[in-house]
This record gives C-alpha cells, sequence and structure tokens, in this order.
C-alpha cells in the first residue's frame, strides 16, 4: 500500500513548523514518528496535501529535569523515554507503561508527543500521563502555552491542541518514591490493549497515602478512576485492603464494544487489571 | 521530488524520491535491495525490519524522505568481507527458519535484541522478536538460534 501523494516539508525550528502549519492549515499534517500516521496514510484514512515533518528539529528531542517535573521533549522516542533514568526515578508509571508499547521496532522510531498528540484511546499513554498529571506544553503563532492532562485529551483521537498549534513537551510531575505499573490486557503480543490500567500509589507504613490511577480504552479518551482513588486512600497495600476499592474502578466509564470484547466484558476488565496494578504498584515501593 | 542523501550498507547514495515513497520500497526499487522484503504492510510483521541509525525500524513504516542523512543497514549488509554475520551463521546453524519469508526481519531485529541485551533469557527473546511475526509459526528454531548466537559472545557486533 502506497500513501496518496503529499508535499514534504522538513523544517529545522518549531517556529519554521508553525509558519509552515499557519500557511497550509487544514491541508497540512504534522508527522512525528510516523508509527500511527503512516499506516494511515498507507491505507489512504487520510490524504493531506501538505506532511510536515518534525523530525529535524533537535531541540525537541531529549528528557531534562525541570526542578519539580520532569520535561520530555516531544520528539522522544519511545525507546529513549523508556530506558531514561530520570523518567525511571521520577516518573516510573510512564517507564512502565513505554516498556510494552507497541514493539521493539516501533519503539525505537515511536514519539512520546506524537503518541499523545494522536489520541488513540486504546494508546498507552494517555492513562499514566493523565494519572500523574502531566503538563503538556504546546507552541503557536502567540506562544507557548500549557495544558493540564485533564483538559488535554478532548476526544476520540482530539486534544486540545489548537489547529495552528504543536505539542513541544509533556512535564511528567515527580512522584519521586511512588510505586508505578502498568497492567495491559492484551489477546496476543504486540495489539493494542484492550483494557490497560496505570497505578501509582504512595505507601506509608504498609498503607495507601495516596494513589493515582489512569484507564486506557474504557471511553473515547484516557480516564481517571476517581473513585478508586479515593478509596483507596488508608487502606493497607494489601489484596483485601485494595479489593474493595478497585471494584470501583468502571464507575463513570464509557467503554466501547468490539470484536475483542464488549461494554461489559471491559468493565469487568477494569476492576480485575485496577487491583493487579495497583497491588504490583504497592509491592514495588516495599 | 525530494533530494535524499543516505548511507545504505555501508555505500553513500543520493537521489530524487517522491515524498510518499516508503523506506522498504527506495531500498527494493531505486537500490535493487530485495533482500528487505514487504510482508504484511501493515507495519504489522516486521519482515521489512531495518536498521536506521543504529536501531531496527519496519522500513514499510518510514518514509525515504525521513532517513535523509541517516545511515541505513540491510540484511545484504551485515556480512562483512564473506562471513556471515553471527547471528546469521546462527539462524543457518539452529535451522531458524522454515519458508524463510520473515528471516530477514528476524535476523535484523535480532541483532538489535542482543545489542541491548547480550544474554537474553528465552522470555526476553520471544518478547524482543514480539514485533516480528513467522506465519510457518517456526519460533522455536528462531529462539533457538538467538540462543546460539547470544553463546558466541562476539554476536553483539553489528
Amino acid at each position: 500500500m502506497i500513501p496518496a501523494q503529499f508535499d514534504y516539508l522538513a523544517p529545522t525550528t518549531v517556529e519554521e513548523a508553525l509558519a509552515a502549519l499557519a500557511q497550509h492549515g487544514d491541508e497540512a499534517k504534522i508527522l512525528a514518528g510516523g508509527q500511527s500516521l503512516l499506516p494511515v496514510l498507507r491505507m489512504r484514512l487520510n490524504a493531506p496535501e501538505m506532511v510536515i515533518d518534525l523530525g529535524k528539529i533537535t531541540s525537541l528531542r531529549g528528557v531534562r529535569d525541570d526542578g519539580d517535573a520532569i520535561v520530555v521533549g516531544a520528539m522522544t522516542q519511545h525507546s529513549v523515554v523508556g530506558s531514561d533514568p530520570l523518567v525511571a526515578e521520577h516518573a516510573a508509571l510512564v517507564s512502565k507503561a513505554v516498556e510494552h508499547l507497541a514493539d521493539a521496532q516501533i519503539r525505537h522510531r515511536g514519539t512520546f508527543g506524537g503518541a499523545l498528540a494522536h489520541a488513540d484511546p486504546a494508546g498507552d499513554l494517555g492513562a499514566p500521563t493523565l494519572a500523574l498529571g502531566a503538563q503538556f506544553v504546546v507552541q503557536g503563532p502567540s506562544g507557548t502555552r500549557t495544558v493540564p492532562a485533564d483538559e488535554f485529551f478532548v476526544d476520540l483521537f482530539e486534544t486540545a491542541i489548537g489547529e495552528d498549534e504543536i505539542l513541544v513537551a509533556v512535564r511528567l510531575p515527580k512522584h519521586t518514591g511512588w510505586g508505578a505499573h502498568y497492567e495491559k490486557f492484551v489477546r496476543v503480543a504486540h495489539q493494542w490493549p484492550i483494557v490497560a490500567v496505570a497505578a501509582a500509589v504512595r505507601v506509608e507504613g504498609g498503607t495507601i497515602a495516596e494513589a493515582r490511577i489512569g484507564l486506557t480504552n474504557m471511553g473515547s479518551t484516557p480516564m481517571r478512576a476517581h473513585a478508586v482513588e479515593q478509596a483507596l486512600v488508608g487502606q493497607p497495600a494489601t489484596a483485601d485492603g485494595v479489593r474493595e476499592a478497585a471494584s470501583r474502578a468502571a464507575e463513570g466509564t464509557n467503554p466501547p464494544s468490539d470484536l475483542n470484547g464488549d461494554a461489559d466484558y471491559r468493565r469487568h476488565l477494569a476492576t480485575v487489571l485496577t487491583r493487579r496494578a495497583v497491588l504490583t504498584a504497592a509491592g514495588a515501593t516495599g | 521530488m525530494v533530494r535524499i542523501n543516505l548511507t545504505v550498507d555501508g555505500a553513500k547514495v543520493a537521489d530524487d524520491v517522491e515524498p510518499r515513497m516508503l523506506l522498504v520500497h527506495y531500498l527494493r526499487e531505486k537500490l535493487g535491495k530485495t533482500g528487505t522484503v514487504v510482508g504484511c504492510d501493515t507495519s504489522n510483521c516486521g519482515a521489512c525490519t531495518v536498521h536506521l541509525d543504529g536501531t531496527s525500524v519496519k522500513s514499510c513504516n518510514v518514509l525515504a524522505v525521513q532517513a535523509d542523512g541517516g545511515e541505513v543497514t540491510t540484511i545484504e549488509g551485515l556480512a562483512k568481507d564473506g562471513q556471515l554475520h553471527p547471528v546469521q551463521e546462527a539462524f543457518r546453524e539452529c535451522h531458524g527458519l522454515q519458508c524463510g519469508y520473515c528471516t530477514p526481519g528476524m535476523i535484523m531485529q535480532s541483532v538489535d535484541l542482543l545489542k541491548e541485551n547480550p544474554h537474553p533469557s528465552e522470555d526476553e527473546i520471544r518478547l524482543g522478536l514480539e514485533g516480528n511475526l513467522c506465519r510457518c509459526t517456526g519460533y522455536h528454531n528462531i529462539v533457538k538460534a538467538v540462543q546460539h548466537a547470544a553463546g558466541q559472545g562476539e554476536a553483539v557486533q553489528a
């Protein structure tokens, strides 16, 4: 399969990319790593007239420490994020989610910002970034602005990034010392998660002091399991302590029904996976 | 058309290509490197795996223009001075193939896997190759071949 014809620009700065975007408007598509866009173009589900490739903008790559947050450049490849010691220490939930995202070849090429801007509800990065309260830095003609995670994901494949804006970085607030786990349910290797749960917990003396839970593929956007988070506080970090709180994981969700499972099955999965994710996360803190 | 300059299997090449041309088609049709095959054409099967700037990628999921300025190694560039790469040798020794269609991609991904993890467990090998499908389901000997190559020590030299 071959994509339809398009014109191509490879700017070397964000400003050049924004100018190209302003000029070509909705006829243009932004190319990050291309691991989701290229299949879409090949299957001709989309046929933009202009593709603006961010691959040569080196300032968008890399991970750095910025005080209370770890900042991940939008064009940083998954494999780099997954092996980054700062992310592992301060935002372990993201490391865990990246570890089993797609496959090795796709992790080498796919980018952190590209996957989040694509906003596939079955994507693995929405739930952990939402759970950690990430901040999305977007740049447009009038400068940069920061969008909190709970406003970033708007709908299926839709984010708060404006048509004249580009996602340039994601700030991950430090959760140093928190236990983390990403529990993903798939039928076969290298599949989109049918449901997945991202859990980060802070355990004090065997009791859960704080919890942050994100759900993958339980609605048109990644979701927070607020009811579980609240119910977990004060519970012992044991199977009995966690089970009842985890049973509330599907509250307020609106999961899809498809060939991999109907909505009721996904609601059930969410409770089971939440229990496993929280327990593993809690164990990880010792 | 867009001008691209890159290095493929050690040789510098330059071409004018359509922006929509996939890297795998560039390698096969422009350079005649048909050792890299098109399998599923959906970025699932990994048969088209090559190395781009030192790491494995699915060449049906990369545009040729994205490889501009980069360095590509295909299955045809692994052997040096008439000597098979240790991973190629191991696939031959262990008969790590049935029909052979997935083999170029399996070998390229195995080389990448061993570079990152020179002594993988069986589970780590299976996980590391999850992006490569063998429709003969001949995984058993493929895993053995990677274990064999890992035992050779020098297998990590790409």
